[in-house]
């Protein structure tokens, strides 16, 4: 029977996977793109295990704004990959240092 | 009760693997798939978890929307699958050292937190209980203010999205609205030359 630790954990899972996929993929945005998604969903997760076993539907209200954020940020972060990938023919995280930051 | 905790590993397991080739695969299309196997994994856990409106949202917002925007954007960008671990053996020591000294952390805060919580502790929902009309009922009196919000953003993200993805084409033939409501008179003719005597047929036509 699980408990509350367990879903917790799977969100920890997830989360670390996710972290891990960023670093992974530190040269290509579209990677960090979908490892970001992937954090979020574990967030969405702890958030849905919470409301769940404290009984409040405050978690779940939560968890609807954040899908509402995370797909705005993801459709704003893919036009800029595109707007990108048309002025320099590739998204290389590397080749962006035109600001020297 | 045995029913449900085959399932909840069941989907658990699904949705790790998912995660985990996500982030190693090395076709972008690939991963892009296996993110809607795990989105598929989180809804049914979700659903699991008795939140029935979020679970059906994300499988609707997510796979039907947000990896289909991702899946066009890797077809239309056209980037090499050769190239895109090309770095990936270098650092993958270090990041499994950093994810899996995270996990434990965490998994072991958690584990000694929240363990305690189990499904028998909680209070059985009535038969009339449903979670989609909680939710309706608490985002229109409660969150209501917090809900035109969130459709500010979403506005903010299709013009955001348009404006950065809009291109000016010097081919077409369309008129510029702003140029035109600005003209001058003084704009409007160009005589380019002597403006030849015209004949009166009007009066003409009256004499005959």
């Amino acid at each position: 029977m699980p408990t509350l630790a367990h879903y917790l954990i799977l969100g920890a899972i997830l989360f670390a996977t996710g972290i891990a996929g960023i670093l992974f993929n530190r040269k290509n945005l579209i990677a960090v793109l979908m490892s970001i998604e992937l954090i979020l969903l574990a967030v969405n997760t702890n958030f849905i295990a919470f409301s769940h076993y404290l009984q409040s539907m405050a978690g779940q209200i939560f968890v609807f704004f954040i899908l509402t954020l995370a797909a705005a940020e993801s459709a704003i972060g893919l036009a800029i990959l595109v707007a990108l990938f048309r002025n320099r023919e590739n998204i290389r995280v590397d080749d962006m240092d035109t600001l020297k930051g | 009760m045995e029913f449900k905790a085959f399932v909840f590993y069941f989907l658990a397991v699904t949705l790790i693997y998912a995660a985990a080739r996500v982030v190693t695969l090395r076709n972008p299309i690939h991963a892009a798939l296996h993110l809607v196997l795990a989105f598929f994994g989180a809804s049914g856990i979700w659903m699991l978890l008795g939140a029935e409106f979020p679970a059906i949202a994300l499988v609707l917002i997510y796979v039907g929307s947000v990896m289909v925007l991702f899946l066009f954007v890797v077809m239309m960008l056209d980037i090499g699958a050769d190239r895109w671990r090309e770095e990936f053996r270098k650092n993958v020591p270090s990041v499994l050292c950093v994810a899996s000294l995270m996990l434990i952390e965490m998994g072991c805060a958690l584990w000694l937190s929240f363990s305690g919580n189990t499904e028998a502790a909680l209070p059985p929902t009535g038969a009339g209980y449903s979670n989609v009309k909680m939710i309706g009922r608490l985002l229109f009196t409660q969150y209501a203010y917090p809900f035109e919000l969130a459709s500010v953003i979403l506005l903010a993200g299709i013009v955001a999205a348009v404006a950065l993805t809009l291109r000016s084409r010097r081919a077409t033939k369309s008129a510029d609205p702003s140029e035109q409501i600005s003209v001058k008179a003084s704009e409007r003719i160009r005589l380019v030359g002597e403006i030849p005597e015209q004949r009166n047929e009007n009066t003409a036509w009256k004499g005959n």
